[in-house]
């Protein structure tokens, strides 16, 4: 049944290359835990990738109840998690996922950093991953702000005070974040919502789209 | 046992697949479930509901009777106002129709149209309904206005859930 749909859609469209330049490859052996078990390190990006899909998958499930709005964002936050069936393990998922995306992205990190695997040709992907690094941490401020709990509201309040202390521009960064000069509030809450659901989850299937584009193109980097 | 060989790679592929598809299962199982809440819970609906109506004062003349009722909708608790019109019929029993057109959901009024007078009538199509809420043949209707269970208590109308139209 699945041959003979593969078979016909392959006829016609020729796939098969595509799919095997995606996942067709050798994988070296000096990275393949099965050789030496300390090629465990080279997992943490792969980590980082797939909890980053749970992310993406579980948030477009929270949304279905959620609403950013500052009269119903807790009330809601609290129906899907309380009276909605396993909303609390989706809600859970979202929650501890945002926390070990952070962890897996950082011993990705250590390991590139501590391998040399960023220098010469790959310095490109470094400023990438770096780049990745600062959006993640953009998601995790933005989605802290969502439930409208006591927590996020003062969280958020900190993150505005520290916005106001850079010189000059200070003040205009915090009320372009804040949407007003002095309320967290209705604006504050929408506009994080925007950034937290649409903007910045596209800058990063971007960023990571170039990130594993790059990583095909040079190939991982050799045995230490 | 079988005599039958299963290759190193035909094993891998069978382990990989299903420890792979187990993983994914226990990822979307949850959200899926979750998702589909809505359909899967059990309706708490039911229960006639007070209105203001004093039966005594209803005639052969049907008249609009809103009433209001607490509505649960997830987080949001809001009172709803709904409406019914409402006569007595002649052989005595009180008969609240919906004002819900059977066309396409848009709202109907008694008596509404100077050409049709005696009629039930929706602006959006020009939908009638005799008195009795069945629809006139050759207007867009295709079945009869639904209608409320009643109930009389200490002389005052209360409305439960709709059900179909009985005639036609």
């Amino acid at each position: 049944m699945f041959n003979k749909i593969y078979d016909w859609v392959d006829e016609r469209l020729d796939i098969a290359p595509i799919w095997r330049d995606i996942a067709d490859h050798e994988v070296p052996e000096h990275v393949n835990p099965a050789h030496h078990f300390s090629a465990f390190v080279y997992c943490f990006g792969g980590l980082t990738f797939f909890i980053t899909v749970i992310q993406i998958l579980s948030g477009m499930f929270l949304t279905m109840y959620y609403v950013p709005d500052i009269v119903n964002a807790w009330e809601s936050v609290y129906y899907l998690q309380n009276e909605v069936a396993f909303g609390q393990i989706v809600r859970g998922m979202h929650h501890w996922g945002a926390s070990l995306v952070i962890v897996m992205m950082f011993l990705h990190t250590l390991r590139v950093f501590f391998q040399g695997a960023y220098k010469k040709p790959r310095e490109l992907n470094w400023v990438v991953g770096v780049l990745i690094f600062f959006i993640m941490l953009a998601l995790g401020l933005t989605g802290y702000l969502l439930p409208w709990d006591m927590k996020a509201v003062f969280a958020t309040k900190v993150t505005l005070t520290i916005a106001d202390s850079v010189p000059l521009i200070g003040p205009a960064i915090k009320t372009l974040i804040a949407g007003d000069p002095t309320i967290v509030g209705a604006q504050t809450l929408t506009r994080f919502f925007a950034i937290h659901v649409f903007f910045l989850p596209a800058a990063l299937l971007g960023l990571i789209a170039a990130h594993f584009i790059m990583i095909r193109k040079q190939g991982i980097s050799g045995p230490l | 046992m079988s005599k039958r060989n299963v290759s190193r790679r035909q094993f891998l592929n069978y382990t990989l697949t299903g420890v792979g598809g187990f993983m994914a299962a226990g990822i979307l199982m949850p959200m899926v479930r979750f998702a589909i809440d809505p359909v899967l819970k059990a309706s708490a609906s039911g229960g006639f509901i007070a209105t203001s109506q004093k039966v005594s004062e209803l005639t052969a003349e049907p008249i609009r009777v809103d009433y209001t009722f607490d509505q649960i909708d997830g987080w949001y608790e809001s009172q709803v106002t709904n409406t019914a019109w409402v006569y007595k019929a002649d052989d005595g029993n009180i008969v609240a129709l919906s004002p819900v057109c059977k066309h396409l959901g848009c709202t109907v009024a008694w008596n509404t149209d100077k050409e049709h007078p005696e009629q039930f009538f929706c602006p959006c199509h020009m939908g009638r309904y005799e008195k009795s809420g069945v629809n006139v043949p050759g207007t867009p209707p295709s079945k009869p206005l639904d209608v409320y269970e009643t109930q009389v208590k200490d002389g005052i109308l209360y409305l439960g859930l709709l059900k179909p139209h009985k005639g036609a």
